[in-house]
């Protein structure tokens, strides 16, 4: 066990947890956040996607050391109110059904447009591959983030 | 054992359609959940047709309440794993009621059997069977509510409209909100059922149009509350090492290195089920750890030596299984269908063809885990879990804990997907045995690889098709053999054919127009767990059935559309009684309410016809592939195009459904099902689960490969025809068709046809 201070959504928060916790854990069940999702513990799924920096990362194989100094954001700390112009296009275009991997999708897809505002639409496609969906709101995903891309 | 009662299109109908309305009381209001008890509060108790238990009566009771603030709360008692049920349920009440929409507070059941009748949210009917009770309950208030106005105003309620939560006279100029009527309205006596009417369809608002889901907010800001997402004061989180092969049993086991984890409070064993038939809703025989975290939780389970007695099915290898499997379907089976014929020298005449068809295991992989989460204290059990049939978890967290139902309360969550998962509560059995044993609340937490390695799977299996033409070069017979593991095998070993209920999947109703048909099943073993996965045995019996059509189209030099045009015959009403041996189950309908329409079917066949330009496909030589296959008594059409891109890979410009469902309630709901169907089915074409030495060899997402953004149909054009039936399901219908659809297509590109799945692409 070792102490860490993290930056989570603007946040510092001291936990004491082992070096090898992966940083969802700690989002998850020591800090609360519950919008960051576990899907496979392999960074095969994208259900936990969060932003470490601007990068978009798979917070379940990532371990808490590994974090340092670097500002951690969640799906909480993406907008106040669901404000984000993805959350927005998310809810014009009614995308999720079950809505599990939707906060990982969303949260990809912003990292994706801050590195790239306008997208075409292969990149898109390749940028997503890592998030998984079962339910199959792939076609809504990208018109959705199409719709907020700068080009458009 | 028998877990036959909650396998939903295994049940018998019940063919009534009577409705009662009554008054709940207060104190039974407060008791559902936290709606407003101030208002006017309105049960309508339903009889209607649908799986039901030979012992109960299936009654389920539909609640509101109306507020003195005009919001009006209405009681979801179905379970939301992605299909829209909990918005479109409520909704179509909120419309006849002539509700504000915006005003609208839903509220999820807990599982209740004598409330709600059977909540298992299975089956694609929960539109079907509710639609016409939601529309009662709403009109009811609405007619309470325009009385109360009426007699205030001493007007006649039949000048009175209703809108936006507000009654209004419009030649007196009188109007008041819902919330000012309340109190009127519940001294009123209610009316009798023949005083209640529905509006007529024009005059919906929401019905037939495109509603967003009630969750959506709460959904993209990470609110929303699915089965891990509860927290307790003190909760342990358990992750389990279970059995790694159905029917073995734990010799002995280590837990020293486990405890030395930190965060690892105890180590517990879980005797769980026993034997190679170890039911659908008991805990598997494992070894939980229990820790104050997740991830120590599985470090854990990590280091924890169980030593198993691996017994019978060790040796399983689905492969092997698979080749006796169709070795058995050149043999004779047990006859299921007849129609005409079948001595040997009626098919020497003219040309036969034969092929066979093999599909793999599914697993269900929903991206949400099973989890649950219980809470044992005083005596009493508060459950919270993602599940599709909240009573049969009650039922089976009651049996692991050995309480009363009465004492067992089961909170739904929402569902991170469902597809028949989750209708299983083994995980829940398991939740509330922890939270005894430690006298703490237990969030039992299912890894990746325990979903995968521990699923109730759809059944692999092998069908053979003998089709033969007469001298004419018509369709003379169909010989359709199949056999697969039966769901029923997981409680009861001696159940070696698939059940009426599975063969009515797509296989009994097969409603084509041939003078000699017969359908045969055969005998096989069930080495693990078989359950039901989205469309259940139709996901196998269209991909052999359509694909063998399309095939014959070809050999008969015929357009594959024409074909099921020409086989369709005239418009008709199908009957299957006289042909099927056993009972025609009917997805739990009474036949004359839900026939099998010809009339329909080529209506959806030529709507896909038209919309997907097959002709003009065709022409321009595109790799365009159909098929057609009525499921959950939903008419649905398909085509699907091929391409590759310049690196090879398969690339799906376009698919296009026509469907057939009756009223489509919620529009925009009814397309995401489709276009979700259709990557759903394409994960399953191009996936599958395998064991060798009675273990699953997929470990995760690597090996089990589900659709990528990249993968999936660029587009998927939903074509609903616009219709006054009773509304049907459209959860599964949309999977069936769309294998065949792209394994046609795919013939087209390469030339080869598929008769084994999964694709390789």
């Amino acid at each position: 066990m070792k102490n860490f201070s993290i930056q989570v959504n603007g946040k510092s928060h001291e936990v004491n947890v082992p070096e090898d916790m992966p940083l969802l854990w700690v989002i998850r069940d020591i800090i609360g956040l519950k919008g960051t999702k576990f899907g496979c513990g392999q960074a095969l799924c994208g259900a936990c996607t969060v932003h470490v920096n601007d990068e978009a990362v798979r917070s379940c194989t990532l371990p808490v050391s590994a974090v340092g100094d670097k500002a951690v954001t969640t799906i909480e700390g993406l907008s106040e109110e669901g404000e984000h112009p993805l959350q927005e296009a998310w809810m014009e275009h009614i995308v999720p059904q079950c809505g599990y991997c939707q906060t990982g999708q969303i949260m990809n897809a912003a990292a994706l447009l801050k590195k790239n505002p306008s997208p075409s639409e292969t990149q898109i496609e390749e940028e997503m591959a890592g998030n998984l969906c079962r339910c199959g709101t792939y076609n809504r995903i990208k018109a959705a983030i199409l719709s907020v891309s700068s080009s458009t | 054992m028998n877990n036959n009662e909650h396998i939903p299109f295994i049940n018998k109908a019940l063919g009534k359609d009577q409705s009662s309305l009554f008054r709940p009381s207060r104190r039974e209001f407060l008791k559902l959940g936290s709606l407003a008890a101030g208002g006017l509060l309105i049960g309508i108790q339903v009889k209607c047709s649908g799986p039901s238990k030979d012992t109960s009566t299936f009654s389920p009771n539909v609640y509101l309440s109306i507020d003195k603030d005009s919001t009006v709360s209405i009681i979801a008692h179905r379970s939301e794993m992605g299909t829209g049920i909990r918005t479109t349920l409520p909704m179509v009440l909120a419309d006849e009621l002539g509700a504000d929409w915006k005003k609208v507070r839903i509220e999820q059941a807990v599982g209740d059997e004598e409330k709600y009748g059977d909540q298992n949210t299975d089956g694609s009917y929960s539109i079907r069977m509710f639609y016409e009770p939601m529309r009662k309950a709403g009109a009811t208030a609405r007619y309470m509510l325009v009385k109360a106005a009426a007699d205030s105003w001493d007007v006649d309620m039949k000048e009175c409209t209703v809108k936006d939560s507000a009654v209004s006279h419009a030649s007196s100029g009188k109007s008041a909100s819902f919330g000012e009527l309340v109190e009127a309205a519940a001294k009123l006596d209610l009316p009798n059922e023949g005083g209640v009417e529905l509006k007529a369809f024009k005059d919906y608002k929401l019905i037939g149009k495109d509603v967003p889901i009630y969750d959506l907010k709460d959904i993209v800001t990470g609110k929303a509350k699915f089965g891990a997402d509860v927290e307790l004061p003190e909760m342990l989180v358990a992750v389990i090492g279970r059995s790694p092969v159905v029917g073995a049993k734990i010799k002995s086991f280590d837990k020293s290195k486990a405890m030395e984890i930190q965060g690892v409070q105890e180590v517990v064993q879980i005797e769980g089920s026993e034997g190679i038939a170890p039911g659908l809703d008991k805990a598997l025989p494992g070894v939980a750890v229990l820790a104050t975290n997740t991830w120590a939780a599985i470090k854990g389970r990590e280091a924890l030596q169980i030593d198993w007695d691996l017994g019978e099915n060790q040796d399983f290898d689905s492969g092997k299984q698979l080749s006796e499997m169709l070795q058995r379907t050149a043999g004779e089976g047990q006859t299921r269908r007849e129609r005409g014929n079948f001595a040997p020298a009626n098919f020497l005449q003219g040309d036969a063809m034969e092929k066979t068809y093999l599909a793999p295991f599914y697993a269900h992989a929903t991206i949400e885990p099973p989890a649950a989460i219980a809470n044992y204290a005083d005596g009493e059990l508060e459950i919270w879990a993602p599940t599709q049939h909240p009573q049969w978890a009650r039922e089976a967290a009651a049996a692991a804990v050995d309480l009363p139902v009465e004492k067992v309360r089961v909170n739904v969550t929402l569902l991170g997907g469902g597809f028949g998962r989750k209708s299983k509560p083994d995980f829940v059995a398991e939740a509330a045995f922890l939270s005894k044993a430690m006298g703490k609340p237990v969030r039992v937490q299912w890894t990746r690889e325990d979903d995968l390695h521990h699923d109730f799977y759809h059944s692999h299996s092998a069908q053979r098709i003998r089709a033969s033409l007469d001298g004419s070069g018509k369709i003379y017979s169909w010989n359709h053999h199949t056999v697969f593991p039966a769901i029923g095998a997981t409680s009861n070993p001696d159940e070696l054919h698939p059940s009426d209920g599975e063969m009515g999947l797509g296989a009994l109703d097969f409603p084509y127009n041939i003078p000699h048909i017969r359908l045969e099943s055969h005998e096989s073993k069930a080495h693990t767990r078989i359950g039901w996965l989205r469309s259940v045995s139709n996901i196998h019996h269209a991909f052999a059935i359509c694909s063998m059509l399309d095939e014959l189209a070809e050999k008969r030099g015929l357009d594959p559309i024409d074909q099921v045009l020409e086989l369709l015959g005239e418009d008709q009403t199908l009957s299957f009684e006289d042909e099927v041996k056993g009972t025609f189950g009917n997805y739990g309908e009474p036949y004359e309410k839900f026939p099998w329409e010809t009339a329909r079917m080529k209506k959806v066949v030529k709507k896909v016809a038209e919309a997907a330009q097959w002709e003009k496909a065709k022409r321009e030589g595109k790799n365009i592939g159909f098929a057609a296959h009525k499921s959950f008594l939903t008419y649905v059409a398909c085509t699907v195009t091929v391409d590759k891109d310049s690196k090879g890979n398969l690339v799906i410009p376009e698919v296009h459904y026509a469907v057939d469902c009756g009223v489509a309630v919620n529009t925009d709901r009814v397309r995401s099902q489709f276009e979700g169907g259709a990557q759903f089915a394409l994960s399953l074409a191009t996936s599958a689960i395998t064991f060798k030495d009675g273990k699953v060899q997929q470990n995760n997402f690597d090996g089990y490969k589900i659709i990528r953004m990249p993968q999936a149909p660029k587009k998927t054009y939903v074509h609903i025809v616009e219709s006054q039936e009773k509304p049907t399901g459209v959860g599964e219908p949309p999977v069936p068709p769309f294998i065949p659809a792209l394994c046609n297509a795919l013939y087209k590109m390469t030339g080869k046809r598929i008769y084994e799945l999964p694709l390789s692409v």
